[in-house]
């Protein structure tokens, strides 16, 4: 028996361990049988208010009820949408005070880099690769006639509204105290997109951008002082060699250097330059008080003269 | 009448925006007029009775106590911010869907386009080379023009008429506006658009192109018409002319100025109004210039062995 014992000794041992392991077993699935029908309730129960899980929480802080808390909040926890107050003036919401404009510049613009980008993908700034990269947007890539189409017209566009929108800021005097800053600050925004849409003028490589660059650029021989034809040009050593179309075109005539200076001023130079002018040109409106109207008519009997 | 020809200015794909921007801009201009009638009208009844000027809520929309002023952004502005995204984005669409952006031959340094047009938001400055010489048309004048917008807000004295719309408050700051920005902007860009053919000549809406075409016209240069032929007694000449333009004119400007807005007149300093002057002049002086152009033929006035003006 000893021996035997000892032979089984082993065996006893792995046999205790296989009913140790058996009994466990059938205890985690006795368990099981009940823990998990319980768990699963208790699942299904926190799936159904998806707005009370952790992750919801952690990525929405706040209720979305529509208390007056939470609608203030929806703006003001929101990165996006923070650029708004949380509260504006009753009629500040009408159309035919705004006109809108200014949004929808803001909106192209956001069209244009969307669209830009992906144009990006399909074209070469190069005198060799440029036309055909457009013929081939037109004609091979997936919409990318449609592409080339809505970046064209939503910069048209742009120029449409940025005016219309000067306008409406004129016309209701929106540019008087405490705003004269940010008018300045949207003049220059003006500039900016003329010379976002006249840069990309160039980038298909065809006759009608080619001509309408040069048409423009050549203007810049006639810079008074800067240029090899302007008034006190020549007198200063200038020559179409060294003057400031030169250095607009990064040559004497437009050509490939030209091509890939309105490339690199179009997607990367103009864009960061109006971001930042954006960035301050929105912070402002809400640092001078919001947009600046509609607001209550002041008469003529109430302006206080102020003393000199 | 030559309807293929204007037909085919009228559709040339970047010409639309042109076409779409004036029906556009008349539009908001009777929108913006209507709500400065209105606001007008508000004015005349609140200056001309005090006792409702005091309880008056100062807007021709209605608002009764106990109305909120405010409203929340979400969902009131944030709604229409939307709307207008998508509206935006349907006229894109549709735009894109039906007319293709231009493509013509590729770059040829050898062929000349003949117009060759910069785009249209440009034609207006393109429609002044005519009448000034580049240094003018293409550099000093879109920097004044960007100056002068600049200006604008600490040029303005007038306190009354920020954030509504009026126009019996602010007559001279607005038709001053308008006249840069609808008759010499908006309408040059007209004509550099639909009215200049081959050559830069003019051809009327419905004329034909015809790249032959000749014009027999002798300009002449100011000092010429006077007999003036020494270059130094010209540049004196001009100069002569061109600062009288600026004194005479200053005077009645200045004339009509301080008995039309004394007010302004009075709150404005020195420096305020001669930089006021100095581009109220030379915005005039474009349409002068482009008069006596058409009218007599006169291509400089201030000739010297640098510039020509």
């Amino acid at each position: 028996m000893p021996e035997e014992n000892k032979a089984n000794g082993n065996n006893g041992k792995s046999a205790g361990l296989l009913t140790r392991v058996t009994t466990g077993v059938k205890e985690d699935l006795d368990a099981l049988k009940t823990d998990l029908p319980a768990k699963a309730k208790e699942q299904i129960e926190i799936l159904s208010k998806p707005t009370k899980t952790q992750l919801f929480t952690s990525i929405f802080r706040h209720k979305h009820d529509e208390t007056p808390r939470n609608r203030a909040l929806g703006v003001l926890s929101n990165v996006f949408l923070h650029l708004h107050p949380a509260k504006i003036n009753r009629d500040a919401v009408r159309y035919s005070y705004t006109w809108g404009m200014g949004g929808i510049t803001f909106y192209l613009f956001f069209v244009l880099t969307l669209t830009g980008v992906l144009l990006m993908f399909y074209y070469h700034p190069s005198k060799v690769q440029a036309f055909r990269d457009v013929l081939y947007l037109e004609h091979d890539v997936p919409y990318g006639k449609l592409l080339r189409n809505m970046h064209r017209w939503a910069a048209h566009l742009m120029v449409i509204a940025v005016e219309l929108h000067m306008f409406r800021v004129f016309l209701t005097g929106s540019y008087k105290k405490p705003r004269e800053f940010n008018w300045t600050v949207g003049v220059i925004l003006l500039v900016l997109t003329l010379l976002l849409s006249f840069t990309g003028y160039l980038l298909p490589d065809d006759q009608l951008g080619f001509w309408a660059v040069t048409v423009g650029t050549n203007m810049a021989r006639a810079t008074p002082l800067l240029g090899h034809e302007g008034p006190f040009g020549a007198q200063l050593g200038m020559t179409p060699y060294n003057d400031v179309r030169f250095g607009l075109l990064g040559g004497s005539i437009v050509d490939a250097n030209a091509l890939l200076r309105s490339y690199i001023w179009h997607c990367i130079g103009i864009p960061i330059i109006a971001s930042v002018f954006m960035i301050v040109h929105f912070w402002r409106v809400r640092k001078d008080g919001g947009i600046s109207g509609p607001a209550p008519v002041v008469l003529d009997s109430e302006v206080k003269e102020a003393k000199k | 009448m030559d309807w293929k020809q204007l037909w085919g200015i009228l559709s040339a794909p970047d010409n639309v925006p042109i076409v779409a921007m004036i029906p556009l801009l008349a539009f908001y201009i009777y929108l913006a007029w209507k709500q400065a009638h209105a606001n007008d009208k508000l004015i005349a009844e609140l200056e001309a009775n005090p006792a409702q000027a005091k309880t008056h809520h100062r807007k021709t929309w209605p608002f009764r106590p106990g109305w909120q002023k405010e409203v929340h952004v979400w969902p009131f502005l944030l709604r229409v911010e939307f709307l207008a995204a998508i509206i935006v984005t349907i006229i894109l669409m549709v735009w894109s869907i039906t007319l293709n952006a231009p493509l013509e031959e590729p770059a040829n340094p050898n062929l000349t386009m003949n117009p060759a047009k910069a785009p249209w938001y440009f034609l207006g400055l393109q429609e002044m080379l005519v009448y000034f010489d580049p240094w003018i048309a293409g550099v000093v004048m879109p920097t004044l023009i960007i100056m002068g917008l600049m200006v604008i807000p600490y040029i303005d004295t007038n306190p009354l008429g920020g954030g509504y719309y009026t126009w019996k408050q602010r007559k001279f700051a607005i038709s001053t506006f308008l006249f840069g920005f609808v008759i010499l902007w908006v309408s040059m860009i007209f004509i550099g658009t639909f009215i200049r053919g081959p050559g830069w000549q003019w051809f009327w809406p419905g004329q034909t192109w015809d790249h032959n075409r000749l014009i027999y016209e002798v300009n002449r240069d100011l000092p010429d018409i006077f007999g003036i032929t020494s270059n130094l007694w010209k540049g004196i000449f001009g100069a002569l002319v061109v600062g009288g333009y600026f004194v005479i004119g200053g005077l009645i400007v200045n004339g009509l100025f301080r008995r039309s807005n004394p007010k302004d007149y009075k709150r404005m300093s020195l420096l305020q109004y001669s930089i006021m002057m100095t581009f109220f002049l030379i915005m005039v002086a474009l349409p002068i210039k482009m008069l006596i152009r058409l009218l007599f033929h006169i291509k400089y006035v201030w000739i010297t062995p640098w510039f020509n003006v």
